[in-house]
């Protein structure tokens, strides 16, 4: 049971990959882009067959039903006995959402969303073929394949004998490097009938000259019987696309590129053989153009991360324990530790980037989510993505969904005008949505831009001010009534509305994002739209931090919240009455933190010297000066988490290991300014 | 934390039940303690921790077992009989206890030795009320020695997930 159980995981997976080919193909039919329509249908209909094929081996019948009714409209569309519409797009894009929700269904043994499928069956049924048949009961393999599979010999298809199938298999590198065996594919034919099987030789050169990426060994199968097409496509379902395989009816002299006895060479060279094969509608284009890949348990790649941190760190402390026996000047054991020291950081490197993905599938989602909330808006919204390609931790796409569904959902809700504005302000009726991602500075930034009203300040103040979050004589700039928006609280629908609402508001996507180490930013103009920035680091796994030491401990600041760093001859402090100090800078006063103090390591120090004052600065934008003996170092540090084993730690984010296999505790900026009693510098006075 | 409770439940609940077969004793100021061996994943010299701030007096800081950041408790400061001052003789045992793996700050490890459930008894009435908050039950050793079980669960502090 537990091959089974492997195998579900993989077909769910594999689930996976086809709905992101299904969803941009369907996006391409329905933009009417792409390499032209005909590929493009293919392509879909692939995927949902393939999908169909694994929902049967596993016995998912809901999705088997609905993947053979969305085939059976796909078909009609590939076969030109249904146009291309507007209305058949859009019933398309619903039937593939909700295949989506069908594998999701399936994968977690939920039922099926039973409205919503009822909804999109109803959708595909009013285009399904109009030859009068339950497509549910018409299995629409047959006589198309039959069509396109051999149109020279099409007029022979009637006449050829029934009882005969030919069979071309030429296995591509990718079938055996996914593990499938010819031998066990023929040994399946046989079970349909009595065979015939042929190699084809005539391609094989040498074994000198063997090029493992290019077999050139092939087969002919002659078999006999009254063999179902569907039953033999059935066989070919899991190496679909890796093998070149035409099915004929009739004996082999009767297809095309006959080869009666297959021992005699024919006189075409097996290179000729692709443009002489006859387009299969299941084949799909060459595999050789994606590099090979592997699925790996994300697990396993933490450990092997983990280990290499090891190792740097044990060759560092290597170095160190060298250095102190007088070794270093040694040229050979300095320059071993060098080649050493650069081979572990270019293995981690590697081990990172092994984490990497593209955002592609989090910005394909994206689509459906538009698409949903512009149907529950009843306004028109297309989504304009770039940058799907950017690489980010793989962890970083997990949790960047719930944000940025949130605020695609906020740009349609709030962002865009309804359909009358926009005609009055001399825009198109469909707003537009930008999805953006780029590395920046060792950073993603994504951008999630609209070209609605843009941010309507005045109300955006009234809403704060009626509801007590900003006093009304407070004089606020721009892009201060623009951070109003991620306060607590604020929601500027007077109703919370089913798209957007749910009773949350954009300082729950602030939280998620500075939970990821990220920020978010937002720029507005009246009119023309809103854009709002997320910048988060490539991986979660580590950090830019200042290394900063006070009292004998040694601490991490993250780099990303250090404003400035000054000596204390260049400050000037003042006192506050109630003992705390507050260090006066050109935009006003910034309250400190005596860091020592604040972790109890010794008592408040009020007259003595400083050493440095780190400024770091909130998400929120507010200030705090932190003092510390000294500034160590900068550098990247592999984070590690506290909480794991030792439980949440008040001030402390995470820790690190440093170069001498210590730990040094990562500072937490905003739980430092939020125990400096820090506010927001905009509002100081202002909140009520 | 939520995912290590009811772990700690169960070790909690099979403790008295089923006395280990196996034990490490190990020596605190001038006494001798001991866990099941179960729960004992190694046995190393003492590094320098890293403190943590604000923990209690009794967690001596934190260390880095390849890799990952384990808290070390000061058994000697949590058992009322005043603070190690930890040095390069000084062991820490690492102990897992759930799904957490914490440090235990002893003077030496003295044994690992098979423990016959009858020597394993009840706390007598006259133990400090302090040190009987920790202590699971005694063992007495065929040699006179008295060995002190630990509970576990009760010497982490909640922050821990110990039970307070």
């Amino acid at each position: 049971m537990a091959d089974l159980d492997e195998l579900r995981t993989t077909f769910f997976e594999e689930c996976e990959d086809l709905l992101d080919r299904l969803g941009s193909g369907l996006r391409e039919l329905a933009g009417g882009a792409g390499a032209g329509p005909d590929d493009t249908v293919h392509a879909v209909f692939r995927a949902v067959h393939s999908i169909k094929g694994g929902a049967g081996a596993f016995g998912l019948d809901d999705l088997v039903g609905f993947a053979h009714l969305f085939e059976t409209v796909l078909d009609g569309l590939r076969a030109g006995r249904t146009a291309m519409s507007p209305a058949l797009a859009e019933d398309l894009l619903r039937a593939g959402d909700m295949l989506d929700d069908l594998v999701q269904a399936s994968r977690d043994g939920a039922p099926p969303p039973a409205e919503s499928l009822a909804r999109a069956v109803a959708g595909l049924e009013r285009h399904a073929d109009g030859d009068g048949d339950d497509p549910l009961d018409d299995f629409v393999f047959e006589p198309v394949a039959l069509q396109l599979d051999a149109p020279d010999t099409a007029p022979d298809t009637g006449a050829a004998d029934p009882a005969i199938w030919t069979i071309d298999l030429a296995p591509a590198a990718a079938m055996y490097m996914n593990g499938n065996e010819p031998a066990a594919l023929i040994a399946a034919l046989a079970g349909l009938g009595p065979l015939q099987v042929a190699a084809r030789t005539q391609g094989v050169v040498p074994l000198a000259g063997f090029d493992i990426d290019d077999p050139q060994l092939a087969w002919r199968i002659t078999l006999a019987g009254d063999a179902d097409r569907a039953a033999i496509d059935h066989l070919f379902d899991f190496v679909e696309g890796l093998a070149r395989i035409t099915v004929t009816r009739g004996a082999p002299d009767m297809a095309p590129q006959a080869d009666p006895t297959g021992s005699a060479p024919p006189a075409a060279p097996a290179a000729d053989e692709p443009a002489a094969a006859p387009p299969r509608p299941a084949a799909q284009p060459a595999p050789a153009a994606a590099p090979a890949t592997v699925r790996v348990n994300l697990d396993r790649v933490d450990r092997l991360a983990n280990l290499v941190g090891e190792l740097v760190i044990t060759e560092s402390v290597l170095s160190q324990s060298l250095a102190a026996a007088g070794l270093a000047s040694n040229g050979e054991i300095a320059g071993g530790l060098d080649r050493m020291r650069h081979l572990a950081g270019e293995i981690q490197e590697s081990v990172m980037a092994i984490r990497a993905q593209p955002l592609r599938p989090v910005f394909q989602r994206m689509e459906r989510v538009l698409r949903e909330a512009a149907q529950a808006t009843g306004k028109s919204a297309r989504l304009v993505t770039t940058g799907a390609d950017t690489e980010v931790d793989k962890t970083v796409i997990e949790r960047l969904v719930d944000p940025l569904t949130h605020m695609i959902r906020n740009a349609v809700d709030h962002g865009l005008e309804d359909a009358a504005t926009r005609r009055a302000a001399g825009k198109p009726e469909e707003g537009t949505i930008t999805l953006t991602a780029a590395h920046r500075s060792g950073r993603v930034v994504i951008e999630i831009g609209d070209d609605g009203g843009g941010i309507n300040r005045a109300r955006v103040r009234g809403i704060a001010e009626d509801k007590g979050l900003v006093s009304p004589d407070a004089v606020l700039a721009p892009s201060e009534i623009d951070a109003i928006l991620f306060m607590p609280g604020f929601s500027s629908k007077a109703e919370v509305s089913a798209v957007s609402g749910r009773g949350v508001g954009l300082d729950v996507v602030q939280r998620e994002i500075q939970a990821l180490g990220g920020r978010v930013g937002i720029a507005s103009s009246e009119g023309a739209g809103s854009a709002f920035t997320i910048s988060l680091p490539l991986t979660l796994a580590v950090l830019d931090g200042m290394v900063i030491e006070f009292c004998g401990q040694t601490m991490v600041l993250p780099l990303a919240s250090v404003v400035e760093t000054m000596g204390r001859a260049d400050t000037t402090i003042r006192t506050t009455g109630t003992g705390g100090r507050m260090l006066a800078t050109p935009g006003g006063l910034v309250p400190m933190i005596d860091l020592a103090d604040r972790f109890g390591l010794r008592p408040p120090d009020t007259a003595g010297d400083p050493g440095v004052l780190v400024v770091i600065e909130g998400d929120d934008g507010s200030l705090v000066a932190v003092t510390a003996d000294r500034i160590l170092d900068q550098r990247q540090v592999v984070i590690k988490s506290v909480e794991d084993h030792c439980g949440a730690v008040p001030g402390i984010s995470a820790a690190t290991i440093l170069g001498d296999g210590r730990i040094a505790l990562i500072l937490d900026p905003e739980a430092l300014l939020h125990a400096a009693g820090a506010g927001p510098v905009a509002f100081a006075g202002g909140i009520a | 934390m939520t995912t290590a409770q009811p772990a700690l439940a169960a070790t909690m609940a099979a403790a008295p039940a089923a006395p280990p077969d196996e034990v490490v004793s190990f020596r605190v100021r001038d006494m001798d303690f001991c866990v099941g061996i179960g729960f004992v994943r190694e046995i190393r010299g003492w590094t320098p921790a890293t403190v943590l701030p604000e923990a209690q007096s009794y967690v001596t800081g934190v260390i880095n077992l390849r890799g990952t950041v384990v808290a070390v408790i000061d058994l000697a400061a949590r058992l009322g009989l005043g603070a190690l001052d930890p040095g390069p003789r000084h062991v820490v045992l690492i102990v897992a206890i759930g799904e957490r793996l914490v440090g235990l700050l002893a003077d030496a490890v003295s044994d690992i030795m098979p423990l016959d459930a009858d020597l394993v008894k009840p706390l007598p009435a006259q133990v400090a009320e302090r040190t009987r908050a920790f202590l699971g039950a005694v063992v007495t050793l065929p040699d006179g020695r008295m060995l002190r079980m630990l509970d576990l669960a009760r010497i982490l502090p909640p922050s821990l997930g110990g039970l307070a």
